[in-house]
């Protein structure tokens, strides 16, 4: 059964619509990929399913129940983990409080949210800044915590936005690395936006591709790099 | 993380010293008088900047609840003769249900007009108390013969409701109340995406902060023996100090407002006496662009208060000291 379905989902600011009657299902365990140009509308599908907007029209179910008017904090709650493509740190607060904060969204004492923040700092490789000011953080902290908030929430499925952007080479292999342990230790269904093709075609189990917030194609990382209109988009119809 | 004893020892020696400062020394009723009014802004020091300092909900009308709390002790004396003292338990209770139903409206607001919507709220309450006479005997306020001619026993009173409120703000730090309190002041939106629900959270901060600032209040007129809508809804001798307190000592620290009600009651102090009869008396009046300046001076200089910056002015000191020892 597929974990979060998308009906014809369509988002209108004022006279853009950002998002175009898109539809797609996500199985349980997969990581699907999203992609698609600069502004196509990624980001804004992920403030839909967790309800920073209202859709201007169309479904989200989650686990079979219709979660389209739940709010932000509701659908957090329900499982569903995100980050920021703009970091979001809550910057006067340590790492640890960051996570801390998240992880008493599941726990209701001081200890067991202290435990879940040491299994939460260690599996994204952050204990040796767990001290330190998150406003502090180089830019490859900031996105690992966006990723260890997310996880302290203990979600079941996770909305991972550009967590890999602007990371060096030994930066992207290890985000790489904790995205799959991601799935295969925590069991966390996965929807990953990533500009770095290298990032998304290796990681992917599938590949959902739109353009000025339409769809355009899906299926295997395979198939939609071979796909005209998916490469038309990325480099413009000069490239034949 | 928050692994430090819940209670350090200086804490406790702090207290204690606090308890026992009237055995050891014999204070003139007047320095009596002035040790009450600080552990009194201790109290709404730290009850405002549990709303503004942790929870990032910056009130400008804080005198909203220690006049509602003045008056829940006044109002049921003035109309039926009951004992003020029951003050100490309605006081707070009022307190509370006047900050939920103000957070119904003022929480729709954010920063500067959260702010704005705190200070109108304190200000209808001054103007609506001074016109309702028959319930609070409007501008000739209400008045009552003290229990005690000695200040020590409310001295100690004070004391004890400034110990609840710092232990509130200490227990509340360490669960799940508090980390939400720092997530919405940090960034709401972040703090709703890790599942906290902000309004929620943001009433049961303005309920804490609102109790203890109306058991401040229904203290003040125990204490007083003398009410008037102008005195306890002041915007500039109740919301205003509020803020001073909070900020001069540090936002979003413990003992920041216990250092901010020291400097701020002997510098009202050293203005209304015009500097102790040194200066002419226009001086007096000069206390409010003072303490304006004194604001502009502590966002620019020690945004973090005298405890959140404590390193940096020590640094400073020091630095001085050295250079001085050079030449
Ligand atoms: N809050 C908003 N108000 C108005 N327009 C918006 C808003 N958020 C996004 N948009 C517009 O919607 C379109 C899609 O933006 P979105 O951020 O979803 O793109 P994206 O695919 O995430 O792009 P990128 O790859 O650059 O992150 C853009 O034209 C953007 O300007
Ligand atoms: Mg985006």
């Amino acid at each position: 059964m597929s974990i979060l379905s998308l009906k014809n989902v369509t988002k209108n600011f004022g006279g853009l619509t950002a998002v175009n009657n898109v539809s797609f299902d996500v199985e349980e365990g997969e990581i699907l990929g999203l992609i698609g140009p600069n502004g196509s509308g990624k980001t804004t599908i992920f403030n839909l399913i967790n309800h920073f907007f209202p859709v201007s029209s169309g479904d989200i179910i989650f686990k079979g129940n219709n979660i389209t008017h739940k709010k932000t904090h509701e659908i957090a709650m329900l499982g569903i983990g995100r980050t920021f493509q703009v970091v979001k740190p809550l910057k006067r607060l340590s790492v640890a409080d960051n996570i801390m904060a998240a992880a008493f969204s599941r726990e209701s004492t001081f200890e067991g949210a202290k435990r879940v923040t040491r299994e939460v700092l260690e599996f994204t490789h952050l204990d040796h800044v767990a001290h330190q000011k998150a406003g502090g953080l180089p830019i490859a902290g900031r996105k690992r915590l966006e990723i260890a908030k997310a996880l302290a929430t203990r979600p079941t499925l996770l909305l991972l936005d550009e967590t890999a952007a602007g990371l060096n080479p030994a930066e992207l292999d290890e985000a790489i690395d904790i995205i799959r342990a991601i799935r295969s230790d925590l069991g966390i269904t996965i929807i990953i936006v990533e500009h770095i093709m290298k990032v998304i075609m290796n990681i992917s189990d599938r590949i959902h591709a739109i353009a000025y917030g339409t769809t355009i194609t899906e299926g295997s990382p395979a198939e939609v790099a071979a796909n005209p209109t998916v490469i038309e988009a990325y480099l413009g119809s000069d490239y034949h | 993380m928050h692994n430090d004893k819940f209670i350090s020892k200086s804490e406790i020696g702090i207290f204690i010293f606090a308890l026992a400062l009237p055995f050891i020394f014999d204070f003139s009723p007047y320095i009596q008088g002035l040790l009450i009014f600080v552990v009194l802004w201790v109290v709404l020091g730290t009850s405002w900047n549990l709303l503004a300092g942790y929870t990032g909900q910056v009130s400008f009308g804080h005198a909203a609840f220690f006049g509602i709390g003045a008056y829940a002790a006044g109002v049921p004396f003035f109309l039926f003769k009951v004992s003020p003292w029951w003050g100490l338990l309605f006081g707070g209770i009022t307190a509370v249900i006047l900050g939920y139903l103000l957070g119904i409206v003022v929480f729709r607001l954010r920063g500067p007009y959260f702010a704005l919507g705190t200070l109108a709220a304190a200000e209808i309450l001054r103007i609506a108390f001074g016109q309702e006479e028959w319930l609070t005997n409007g501008h000739n306020g209400i008045l009552y013969m003290t229990t005690w001619v000695s200040k020590y026993p409310y001295y100690f009173i004070i004391l004890a409701i400034a110990a609840g409120t710092i232990l509130t703000v200490k227990v509340v730090m360490r669960r799940r109340e508090g980390y939400y309190f720092l997530s919405i002041r940090e960034d709401e939106d972040a703090a709703s995406a890790i599942g906290i629900n902000a309004s929620k959270y943001k009433n049961i901060s303005m309920g804490l902060s609102s109790f203890w600032a109306g058991m401040a209040g229904a203290f003040y007129f125990i204490y007083m023996g003398f009410i008037d809508p102008e005195t306890v809804f002041a915007l500039h001798n109740i919301s205003i100090i509020s803020i001073l307190v909070g900020i001069i000592g540090g936002v979003g620290t413990i003992w920041g407002p216990a250092i901010g009600a020291i400097i701020m009651v002997l510098l009202q102090e050293t203005f209304r006496s015009a500097f102790f009869g040194f200066a002419p008396q226009w001086v007096s009046g000069m206390h409010a662009f003072v303490f304006g300046l004194l604001v502009i001076f502590v966002i620019l200089y020690l945004p973090g208060g005298v405890v959140g910056d404590w390193d940096l002015i020590r640094k400073k000191l020091h630095l001085k000291r050295k250079s001085e020892m050079k030449k």
